[in-house]
């Protein structure tokens, strides 16, 4: 177990600057995941901890021990593969052994270490079968059983659940979260889907084109995302933004578009009163509108016209036209409504977010 | 031109007009079992003609004493009992195997260091994949006449290099020393040989996918054994494939021999195909010939079943 360390981390290729000035202190047990679409350099970035990389610049250090110039195996790392990575020759306990092998452990340890690891995993009974005679979730779990087996230091995971079928994936997701609780280990995980990033980190790195944008406990967030590409990138669906115009007016801003016409709530608008008279962008997420009743502030809501019904059980998405722009509104499955009807939406004062238009930043 | 133009037209109309409907062919052909028929039918008349009709004509040689111009009676196995008692034969056997054997393994090293070094990423790597293939596009007359002249006891261009590299004091008689010529064959037949492995090979090797080295170095192995315990399992299958085309093609290979050395000096450098040639087309002494060349098949035919039984148990692992 371990700390990892990057400082001004940077991956230069010839033409590409996939990874820009990364600095991330990932403390002892902790479980990080780099998230972002993809392109963003989030698995450079976890290949040169690996020393599958060359790092161009910056310093990577494993319990307070700098390791850019370390081959993979002096790491004490172990790494999870999207595709598995399996050696299709061996069985699976040979696949599980051959790090130990290799490492000169005894033949008693050897399979005292991949029968205990098999026990945790719940694969007693594949050890003698060859991969391919795996499903995709028994091949992920000996990848996992791989990795374990070792003791390392550092797990690193490389979109490990991404092969796998929905279901399998939410399943695999709650095993790796009970696994981590049970070993412990330091562990970095790459992924491009945001709901696995949620689940598992204790912290959540955002990346895009190459920097990280934001890293902070999932609901930091969820709910203060540094900048419209986090605020977009985090929650599903996904955030609305409108472009709005802040106008001042009796001492009070308001946020105005067509179709739109908003009082800024009270805690913002000393920050946003150097826009008065400026354009900016307006962030909603859909669970923060709701249908508005008789009890709701006039000040706060606008009128809307129902494009789309997505009715998925637990809630109803509306699509709906805020002017010529559209809105998704996550509402009750209680409320019954129908497509084309016109309505009128609240938003919740306490969670509305506004975007500088030129540099993104939360405001 | 008017009148050849409408007889064109008439005949095209005629043709055209009853493949409208569906004619009686297509309807025979609507059956999978005759159109299977048909679609064999070319393939099975080639292989007849050329391989299936001379190998069994080659039987009924072989059982003769058939000479140039002179028909033969039925002699049954006695051309067998004078190849066994044939002292050249002896050692045209001896020396096909050594000959099959030394290429193969050098073949299969070169090939296999070369396709390891091209599989890496480099400058102008898709010239040197191109350029490597070279001596196998090359016919291999051409190519073994060109040899055959760096050989040569005079103007041997290896000699000279050799001797002003200050390597050989007296000029090596490459193909008038009897081991000397079997190591000059050799040579040629791997330099000819090498690019069909480092190429298969090379191909075999870009199906392993890149991650399992990562997982591997990872995993602690250094490269060679990376390359023990996940390239070289991983490739076998593919080299197996490989050498049995490889060791099939050396065993009966005639041209390069016949150009180089023409089985000399004093049959050091005889082999099956060679030795065949001479005693049936040189000598004319045809079934005699016939029953040399038949002579391969038992003993290719074992190592086929050896090689294809462990393709296919490699291919269950």
């Amino acid at each position: 177990m371990a700390r990892v360390a990057m400082r001004s981390l940077n991956k230069k290729y010839d033409e590409v600057h996939a990874v820009i000035d990364v600095n991330l202190n990932i403390h002892d047990q902790e479980f990080v995941v780099l998230v972002g679409p993809s392109g963003c350099g989030k698995t450079t970035t976890l290949r040169m901890v690996a020393g599958l990389e060359s790092i161009t610049s910056g310093q990577v250090s494993i319990d307070e021990k700098v390791v850019n110039e370390l081959p993979p195996m002096d790491r004490d790392i172990a790494m999870v593969f999207q595709n598995y990575a399996l050696y299709p020759h061996m069985s699976v306990y040979d696949n599980m052994a051959f790090g130990l092998k290799m490492r000169k452990f005894d033949k008693p340890e050897i399979d005292k270490r991949v029968k205990v690891a098999a026990d945790i995993l719940g694969i007693q009974e594949l050890l003698k079968r060859k991969p391919r005679q795996l499903s995709g979730g028994q091949r992920q779990r000996v990848a996992l059983g791989r990795a374990i087996v070792r003791h390392p230091q550092v797990f690193l995971f490389d979109e490990p659940l991404s092969n796998l079928d929905a279901k399998l994936r939410v399943q695999m997701r709650v095993e790796l979260k009970k696994l981590h609780e049970r070993l412990g280990t330091t562990a970095i995980y790459v992924t491009h889907d945001q709901v696995e990033a949620m689940t598992l980190g204790d912290r959540v790195v955002v990346m895009r084109d190459g920097r990280v944008q934001q890293v902070g406990d999932p609901m930091e967030l969820y709910n203060q995302p540094a900048n419209r590409f986090v605020a977009g990138f985090i929650g599903s669906p996904a955030m609305n933004f409108a472009q709005v115009r802040i106008a001042a007016e009796n001492g009070s801003l308001w946020a105005e578009s067509e179709g739109l016409r908003i009082k800024v709530p009270a805690p913002i608008t000393p920050r946003l009163g150097r826009y008065a008279g400026m354009e900016a962008t307006l962030g909603v997420r859909p669970e923060d509108l709701r249908i508005a009743g008789a009890g709701d502030a006039k000040d706060l809501g606008f009128d809307v016209a129902i494009e789309v019904i997505e009715r998925l059980g637990s809630e109803i998405l509306l699509d709906v036209a805020v002017g010529s722009a559209t809105m998704v509104a996550s509402v009750e499955p209680t409320v019954t409504a129908r497509v084309h009807e016109r309505l009128r939406l609240a938003i919740n004062p306490d969670r509305v977010h506004f975007f500088d238009n030129k540099t993104e930043a939360a405001i | 031109m008017a009148t050849v133009g409408s007889v064109a037209s008439v005949a095209f109309k005629q043709q055209y007009i009853p493949a409208a409907k569906r004619g009686p062919i297509t309807r025979l052909l609507e059956d999978e079992r005759r159109l299977a028929f048909c679609l064999m039918l070319p393939t099975v008349v080639l292989l007849g003609l050329f391989i299936a009709y001379p190998f069994f004509n080659g039987i009924l040689l072989a059982v003769t004493d058939t000479r140039v111009g002179v028909p033969g009676h039925f002699v049954g196995m006695d051309n067998f009992v004078k190849i066994w008692n044939d002292d050249i034969f002896h050692v045209a056997v001896w020396n096909t195997c050594l000959y099959t054997f030394v290429t193969t393994v050098f073949k299969l090293a070169l090939g296999l260091s070369l396709a390891l070094l091209l599989n890496r990423h480099f400058r102008g790597k898709a010239f040197i994949r191109a350029f490597i293939l070279l001596p196998f596009i090359i016919p291999t007359v051409l190519s073994t006449f060109a040899w055959k002249w760096m050989f040569d006891p005079t103007f041997s261009v290896l000699n000279w290099m050799l001797f002003h590299a200050g390597i050989i004091h007296t000029r090596i008689n490459w193909l008038g020393d009897p081991v000397m010529a079997m190591v000059s064959v050799i040579i040629v037949n791997v330099w000819r040989g090498v690019p069909f492995y480092a190429i298969s090979l090379l191909a075999g090797l870009q199906t392993i996918s890149p991650e399992l080295h990562e997982a591997a170095a990872i995993d602690g192995a250094r490269a060679w054994a990376r390359f023990r315990h996940v390239t070289w399992p991983l490739l076998l299958p593919v080299t197996l494939v490989i050498v049995l085309f490889s060791v099939i093609q050396t065993f009966a290979d005639f041209q390069l021999v016949y150009v180089l050395t023409g089985g000399g000096p004093a049959n050091a450098t005889q082999l099956f195909a060679t030795y065949a040639y001479q005693l049936g087309i040189g000598t004319g002494l045809l079934s005699q010939g016939a029953a040399i060349s038949l002579a391969i098949f038992p003993i290719l035919l074992l190592v086929v079943i050896v090689q294809l039984v462990y393709i296919r148990r490699t291919e269950t692992l």
